[in-house]
């Protein structure tokens, strides 16, 4: 029974995400293949707001789909993804963008990993610098 | 004496960062994660025109509140803080406060029949098919509740379902108070 079990687990697994994906692959898009790559990238860096961790390319809810059909509108209409991405900031705020922007609000949030790294580094190189130090037979 | 400085700094150092983590991590979680500041408010509010539920040969939008301080309320006929704040909204209307609608994601015969049983707190409800009116608004869920003035300026827009508790705290307050635009 177990062996069963094993055998099958990622048969299961692939069957249990595979609603996940086909969700995905079932969004409307453009027939110019360029213009729908383009799409494609785009919502996957727009927010669903009302399921937060989900980017509207992801996300069944209404709202979602509600936001891709705007998104949609407006690349037809011409509009850059910067246009984009601001008039939808201007009406849900900067949280709707998975890359939030560049301002001295969001400063730490973008410096912050850099940061982190320089100070682990740091940590790391004077650990390091004091190991070597030590005799060889210590460290046994 | 450098010796006893350096562990003293071994220990300093890492509970400072613990306690700045820890700040972070407790205001984030009594922040409440359905909620965000609107960057609308203040901002004038979305012109429209969309069809009215009711008969939808006629339409329903900005230009029939144009002058007069309303509530827009975002709605469906299913969801359930909607039905709990449904109430208060008749209240409201009997009271005299005039109270447009968006029905949003919602079947004409099922909001219909809702508003036919329930009692109807709307002076009009507007029928917003594929959403484009919510996100103008930056609309996330339902309910929400937007106070907009004669103006046409919006003064508040509440998440969730309306309480008297928002009313005489938030909107009463919001209608006397200037509008700090930026």
């Amino acid at each position: 029974m177990r062996g069963r079990l094993t055998r099958w687990f990622p048969v299961l697994t692939l069957l249990a995400v595979s609603g996940a994906l086909a969700q995905v692959d079932s969004i409307e898009g453009f027939e110019d293949p360029e213009l729908n790559a383009r799409y494609r990238d785009l919502i996957h860096t727009i927010r669903c707001m009302q399921c937060q961790n989900q980017s509207i390319a992801e996300s069944p809810s209404v709202i979602a789909a509600g936001l891709r059909r705007e998104v949609r509108s407006m690349m037809a209409e011409g509009r850059t993804n910067g246009e984009i991405r601001d008039y939808l900031a201007s009406r849900y705020g900067d949280f709707i963008n998975f890359l939030p922007p560049w301002r001295p609000s969001t400063w730490l949030l973008w410096i912050a990993p850099a940061l982190l790294m320089l100070g682990g580094g740091l940590v790391f190189a004077r650990v390091l610098r004091a190991r070597m130090r030590q005799p060889m037979e210590d460290l046994e | 004496m450098s010796s006893n400085r350096a562990n003293a700094w071994r220990f300093a150092i890492p509970a400072i960062v613990l306690g700045v983590l820890a700040a972070f991590f407790l205001r984030g979680l009594m922040l409440d994660p359905a909620y965000y500041e609107s960057p609308l408010v203040c901002q004038a509010a979305p012109e429209f025109s969309l069809p009215d539920l009711a008969d939808a040969s006629r339409r329903v939008g900005t230009a029939d509140f144009a002058g007069r301080t309303v509530l827009l309320n975002v709605w469906n006929s299913w969801c359930a803080p909607c039905r709990e704040e449904h109430p208060f909204l008749l209240e409201l209307a009997a009271s005299g406060v005039p109270i447009y609608g968006i029905n949003w994601d919602d079947e004409r015969d099922k909001a219909l029949a809702w508003l036919h049983t329930a009692g109807n707190p709307f002076v009009a409800s507007a029928v917003d098919e594929v959403g484009e009116v919510a996100v103008a608004y930056g609309v996330y869920g339902y309910p929400e509740t937007f106070l907009i003035d004669g103006d046409g300026t919006i003064l508040v827009k509440h998440f969730g379902p309306l309480t008297p508790e928002d009313w005489s705290g938030k909107m009463l307050p919001a209608m006397e108070a200037e509008c700090a635009v930026d």
